[in-house]
C-alpha cells in the first residue's frame, strides 16, 4: 500500500470491497503518514487516532456482515466547526479551547452511517473566518505544495489534510469561499453545494446564511460519492430543503458536447494572476475541444459581492457568536467582579483580532439609524446578485471562472490585511450570496510550483450539471497533463 | 384631574403547549432546575431552532378570538441582547411581520361599552431564570435555571386606547377571559404565564399629541395594574404641575410600597439590533389552516353575554358576570337548564358561588354547591319548602356538609312553617305581648306592620312563611 495515500476515494473503496485490504491497514497507514508528516503541515488540531482504529475495526466487521457502503471503512478528516458527541470541537478559537459537544452534527451521523473512520478535527481560521488558516487561535496550516505557502481558508486544514494524502476526504464548510479556495491553493477537489442540500445541524454557525458544509476531495467522482451520503432533508434544519436525492455518480458519465458554459465578462478583469488568467483560458479551450459551447455572460452586480457579503455575514456572525459569554460553557474570565466584566473579559481574552473585527463590524451595521443603510441595502443587493445568476442560467447551464484571484500566497504576506485577505473570495462570494452550488477542480500550476484551481458554479440543487462538468474538465486536464501530487520528503 | 391618561398594555401569555417552541423539551411548570433543557435550549454551539407547529396552532387560535387579521406571511427574528438567562445572546421573536394584527376586545366600565383596538400578536421564546445565591445558600455565585428558556409566548399588543386605570383593569380582564376561553394558555398569574407591561402617558384634556410614556414592568395581578398605573398617572400628573418634564423610562410597580420605581439606565438604552433569523424559514398560514383553527373556537364571551341576556332575559350586567368564566357558564346554563328560574340562578351565583370560588380559590368544577345542588335548593324555594331567608343558612349548609338542599333542610329542620294553625298561634301570642304597639297600629300607624312580622320571624327562628304571616297578621289586626 505504499502509493494509497495518492489514491482516489472510489479506488480505496474497490480495494475495500474486493478484499485487497482492510479499514484497519488503511486507517493505520493514513495516520502513520500524519504522524510523519503532519508536524510539518499541520492540517490537524487533533487526531483520534485509539477511536480511529476502533472505528475502523467496526467498519471491517460490518463489511465482514456483508454491509457494502461506498465510505465504509475509508478515513475521513472532519474540519473543527463541525460537532462531534463527546469530542473536543474548537472552531481554532481559545473561547471553545476545552469545549465538549453534548452531540453530533447531522453530517457526523451521516459519515457514521455510511461506516467513514473520523480520523481527526483539522485546523481552520478561527470560527471559519479568514482565507489562509492564519487566523487559527493555535498554529498556522502550511501548504503541502510549498510549506512556505498557506494553504488557503478558512478550511486550510481539511484542504491540506487531502492534499498531504492524510485521508481521502475531509468535511469543510463554506461561507464565502472557505471550501473552493482553499481546494483551489491545496490543488484539490473542493464543493459547496446548493444552500440547504446538505444540513447545517451541528455546524457551528458563522453566518447562517451563507455557511454550508461540503467534502473536499481528490476527484470529481469522489466528490460525487460524498455528496451521495451527505445531501438531503434533515427535519433538524429548517433552512434544508425536502427535496430527492439523486445518484450523483450517474452524471459523472455525461460529457459536455453542446453544453453552453458561461465565461462572466467581469470575473475576467484586472488584478487577476497572469497563470491564474492562463488556467481558465486554457480549460475553456479544451471544453471547447470537446464540444462544449463557450459563450461570454454579464454577471452585472459582481462589483457589489464582497461589500454586500461583509454586511451580511458579519451582521449574522455578531448574533451566532454572542452565545461565548463565558456563562455556561467555553472560556470565562477569571479576572471579573461583576458581569458586565466577565462578559466583556472573557470575550476579549477568547477571541482573536478578526473575530472581533467582524463582531464590531456586525454589531455596528445592525444597530439602530443603521440597518436600513447597511443591512437592509445589503440584502437588496444580495437580491440583485440572486437574479443576475438566475438570469445567466437561461443562458448556460454552467458558468466557468477562476476560484481565487492568485494561487497559493506565503504565510504572513496578507495577514496585516485584511482588505486584502476579503479580496482572496471575490470569485467565490457571489455563489454564496446567490445560494448556488460552486465546485472547484484543480487546473494546473503558477511557475512557482503552487497549484490553481478553477471554478464551476450551477443553478440551484443543479449539482449533477455542476458533476458532469467539472468531471469531464477533469478528464480533459489529466488527458492533457496527467495529476500530480506534492511531495512532502 | 387636569390630564388624560392614555394607557397601552403589552401582554405575555404562555401557550400551553407540551413542548418547548425550538426543541422536544417539556414545558411543564415546577421541575428540577435545568432538567428540561437539551442541547438546542441551551444554545450549545451548532444547534438549529425547528419550529413547534402547534405553537402557531394556538397562536392563530388567539389571534382569531381576539378578531385579528392573521398573516399569510410573518417571519422570526432576533432581538439580540446579553443576559444569563438568555443563553444564545438573542431572543427569537418577530419584529417586521408579526403573526396577526388589527383586532380589537370589547369592554364594559360603568355601564360604557368601549372597543379596545389591539395593534399586534407576535409568537416568541421566553428566557430562563437568574436566581441569585442568598436565595440558595451561596451569596458568591449566581444560578440559572433555564427549564423556562424557549417556553412559547404570545404577546399582545394593544393601541393606546384607554383613558383610565379601570379600563386598563377592565381590558386584562376581558382579555384573560378570552384566552382562557380558547384554551390556549392556562393564564396563571402567579406561575407567569400572563404577564402585563403597561405604557402609560398623561396629557392635557382636548390635547391631540401623546404626553411621553412610562413603561411600568413587573405587574403580576389585576388588582396591581390598576393601582400601579393609578400611581403612575399620578405621579406622572404632578411632576408637570410642579413644573417638570416626564422622561421616556421603564419602571418597576413595587407593590410592597405600592410605588413604581425607576429601573437602571442601562436598559433605556438597550439597541436590541433586531434582524430576521436566518435559522427560520418566513412562516406561511395558509387560509385553509386558519378555517380549520376558527372551526375549533368555542363560543366567546361576546356571544355568550349577548345569547344569555337574549334565551334567558338576564340583565346585562348578570350575563356578563356568567359569561366572564367559561366554567361558569357552563355551571349557570346546566342549573338554568334543570329547570331553575335564570335570574333566581345568577343572584344566587353572583353572590354565593362566586365568592365561595374566591374565598377558597377554587375553579367552579370543585364548588361544594354544584349545579344539580343549587338547583335543588331554587326548587325548595319555589315550592315554599323554604323561604329565601333560611336558604341562606341551607346554602351554607351544603357548602360546608357537601349534602343536597333536601337534607340539609331535614338534617337541621329548617323546614318553613306554613301550617296556618300553628303561624296563627304565633301571631297571637305576639299580638297579646305587644298591646301598646297594637293599639298604635289601629290608630293608624301602619308602618309597625313590620314591627310584627319581625317578632313573628323571631319567635318562629326564621322559619314562618313570611307570606303567610303577613295575610294572617293583616287579618287579626283588622
Amino acid at each position: 500500500m505504499a502509493e494509497m495515500h495518492n489514491d482516489s476515494l472510489a479506488s480505496l473503496s474497490r480495494k475495500l470491497a474486493a478484499g485487497e485490504t482492510t479499514s484497519i491497514t488503511l486507517t493505520k497507514a493514513f495516520l502513520e503518514r500524519i504522524e510523519r508528516f503532519d508536524p510539518k503541515v499541520k492540517a490537524f488540531l487533533r487526531v483520534e487516532k485509539e477511536d480511529a482504529l476502533a472505528q475502523a475495526a467496526d467498519a471491517d466487521k460490518r463489511r465482514a456482515a456483508g454491509e457494502k457502503k461506498p465510505l465504509l471503512g475509508i478515513p475521513v478528516a472532519v474540519k473543527d466547526n463541525i460537532v462531534i458527541e463527546d469530542r473536543i470541537t474548537t472552531c481554532a478559537s481559545k473561547i471553545l479551547e476545552n469545549f465538549r459537544a453534548p452531540y453530533s452534527a447531522t453530517v457526523v451521523k451521516k459519515l457514521r452511517e455510511g461506516g467513514a473512520v473520523l480520523i481527526g478535527k483539522t485546523n481552520m481560521d478561527e470560527f471559519a473566518m479568514g482565507s489562509s488558516t492564519e487566523n487559527s487561535a493555535f498554529f498556522t496550516t502550511r501548504n503541502p505544495w510549498d510549506i512556505g505557502a498557506v494553504p488557503g481558508g478558512s478550511s486550510g486544514g481539511s484542504a491540506a489534510a487531502v492534499a498531504a494524502g492524510f485521508s481521502p476526504a475531509s468535511l469543510g464548510s463554506d461561507t464565502g469561499g472557505s471550501i473552493r479556495q482553499p481546494a483551489s491553493l491545496c490543488g484539490v477537489v473542493g464543493l459547496k453545494p446548493t444552500y440547504g442540500r446538505i444540513s447545517r445541524f451541528g455546524l457551528v454557525a458563522f453566518a447562517s446564511s451563507l455557511d454550508q458544509i461540503g467534502p473536499f476531495t481528490r476527484t470529481v467522482e469522489d466528490a460525487a460519492i460524498m455528496m451521495n451520503l451527505l445531501a438531503g432533508h434533515d427535519p433538524l434544519d429548517s433552512t434544508s430543503v425536502d427535496m430527492p436525492v439523486p445518484d450523483y455518480t450517474e452524471a459523472l458519465k455525461n460529457d459536455v458536447k453542446g453544453m453552453v458554459i458561461g465565461l462572466p465578462k467581469e470575473y475576467l478583469v484586472g488584478g487577476i494572476d497572469p497563470a491564474v488568467e492562463a488556467v481558465i483560458k486554457t480549460a475553456a479551450e479544451r471544453l471547447a475541444a470537446a464540444g462544449a459551447r463557450i459563450e461570454e455572460i454579464s454577471l452585472p452586480h459582481t462589483e457589489y459581492a464582497i461589500s454586500v457579503y461583509y454586511v451580511i455575514a458579519t451582521a449574522e456572525a455578531s448574533s451566532n457568536l454572542a452565545r461565548y459569554d463565558g456563562v455556561r460553557y467555553g472560556h470565562r474570565s477569571k479576572e471579573s467582579q461583576d458581569l458586565a466584566a466577565m462578559y466583556v473579559n472573557s470575550r476579549s481574552e477568547g477571541f482573536g483580532p478578526e473575530v472581533k473585527r467582524r463582531i464590531m463590524l456586525g454589531t455596528y451595521t445592525l444597530s439602530s439609524g443603521y440597518y436600513d443603510a447597511y443591512y437592509l441595502k445589503a440584502q437588496k443587493a444580495r437580491t440583485l446578485i440572486l437574479n443576475d445568476f438566475r438570469e445567466a442560467f437561461k443562458k448556460c447551464s454552467v458558468i466557468l471562472t477562476p476560484t481565487a484571484p492568485t494561487p497559493a500566497f506565503t504565510i504572513g504576506e496578507k495577514a496585516d490585511n485584511p482588505l486584502q485577505m476579503y479580496l482572496s473570495d471575490i470569485f467565490t462570494i457571489s455563489a454564496n450570496l446567490a445560494g448556488i452550488p460552486g465546485i472547484s477542480v484543480p487546473g494546473g500550476f503558477a511557475p512557482n510550483g503552487r497549484p490553481i484551481g478553477v471554478q464551476f458554479m450551477a443553478a440551484h440543487f443543479d449539482e449533477e450539471t455542476l458533476f458532469t462538468a467539472a468531471a469531464a474538465y477533469e478528464r480533459l486536464r489529466d488527458a492533457a497533463v496527467g495529476s500530480t501530487f506534492p511531495k512532502l520528503g | 384631574m387636569k390630564y388624560e391618561p392614555v394607557i397601552g398594555l403589552e401582554v405575555h401569555s404562555q401557550l400551553n403547549t407540551k413542548s418547548k417552541i425550538f426543541c422536544g423539551c417539556s414545558t411543564e411548570f415546577g421541575a428540577a432546575p435545568n432538567a428540561q433543557t437539551c442541547p438546542i435550549c441551551l444554545g450549545m454551539p451548532g444547534v438549529l431552532p425547528v419550529l413547534n407547529t402547534e405553537v402557531v396552532a394556538k397562536s392563530i387560535r388567539a389571534a382569531l378570538a381576539l378578531n385579528c387579521t392573521v398573516s399569510e406571511v410573518s417571519r422570526w427574528a432576533r432581538k439580540n441582547y446579553f443576559y444569563p438567562d438568555l443563553p444564545k445572546g438573542y431572543q427569537i421573536s418577530q419584529y417586521e411581520q408579526p403573526l396577526a394584527v388589527n383586532g380589537h376586545i370589547d369592554i364594559m366600565v360603568n355601564g360604557q361599552h368601549k372597543r379596545i383596538r389591539i395593534h399586534r400578536i407576535h409568537m416568541e421564546e421566553d428566557a430562563g431564570k437568574n436566581i441569585h445565591g442568598e436565595n440558595l445558600g451561596d451569596p458568591a455565585h449566581s444560578y440559572v435555571d433555564l427549564n423556562r428558556t424557549g417556553v412559547p409566548l404570545i404577546e399582545i399588543v394593544s393601541e393606546a386606547d384607554m383613558r383610565s386605570s379601570e379600563e386598563a383593569k377592565a381590558y386584562l380582564e376581558k382579555l384573560h377571559s378570552i384566552l382562557r376561553y380558547t384554551g390556549v394558555s392556562d393564564c396563571n398569574m402567579e406561575e407567569g404565564s400572563f404577564r402585563a407591561d403597561a405604557n402609560v402617558s398623561v396629557r392635557p384634556f382636548g390635547q391631540e399629541k401623546f404626553g411621553t410614556k412610562a413603561e411600568v414592568k413587573n405587574v403580576n395581578s389585576f388588582r396591581f395594574i390598576q393601582k400601579a398605573i393609578d400611581y403612575e398617572i399620578e405621579r406622572q400628573s404632578d411632576l408637570i404641575d410642579d413644573g417638570g418634564r416626564v422622561i421616556q423610562e421603564t419602571r418597576l410597580w413595587d407593590s410592597v410600597k405600592n410605588v413604581t420605581v425607576s429601573m437602571r439606565s442601562k436598559e433605556e438604552a438597550n439597541d436590541y439590533r433586531y434582524f430576521p433569523d436566518p435559522d427560520l424559514v418566513p412562516l406561511r398560514v395558509s387560509e385553509a389552516w386558519k378555517n380549520e383553527v376558527a372551526a375549533t373556537l368555542p363560543e366567546l364571551p361576546d356571544a355568550k353575554i349577548a345569547r344569555f341576556q337574549k334565551e334567558y332575559g338576564i340583565p346585562e350586567y348578570d350575563a356578563v358576570q356568567m359569561a366572564e368564566d367559561q366554567q361558569v357558564a357552563h355551571y349557570f346554563e346546566a342549573v338554568v337548564k334543570m329547570g331553575s328560574d335564570p335570574k333566581s340562578a345568577t343572584n344566587w351565583i353572583m353572590t354565593d358561588v362566586l365568592r365561595i370560588l374566591k374565598e377558597r380559590q377554587l375553579e367552579v368544577e370543585q364548588c361544594p354547591v354544584t349545579a344539580a345542588m343549587l338547583h335543588g335548593m331554587l326548587e325548595l324555594i319555589k315550592n315554599g319548602t323554604i323561604s329565601g331567608k333560611l336558604a341562606k343558612d341551607v346554602f351554607a349548609g351544603m357548602e360546608q356538609t357537601g349534602k343536597d338542599a333536601k337534607t340539609v333542610v331535614a338534617e337541621k329542620g329548617l323546614v318553613q312553617i306554613s301550617d296556618t294553625g300553628e303561624l296563627e298561634k304565633i301571631v297571637d301570642g305576639v299580638i297579646a305581648a305587644n298591646p301598646g304597639n297594637v293599639a298604635e297600629y289601629k290608630s293608624g300607624k301602619v308602618k309597625l306592620m313590620g314591627f310584627f312580622v319581625g317578632q313573628v320571624m323571631q319567635a318562629s327562628k326564621g322559619k314562618a312563611n313570611p307570606a303567610l304571616v303577613n295575610k294572617i297578621l293583616k287579618e287579626k289586626l283588622g
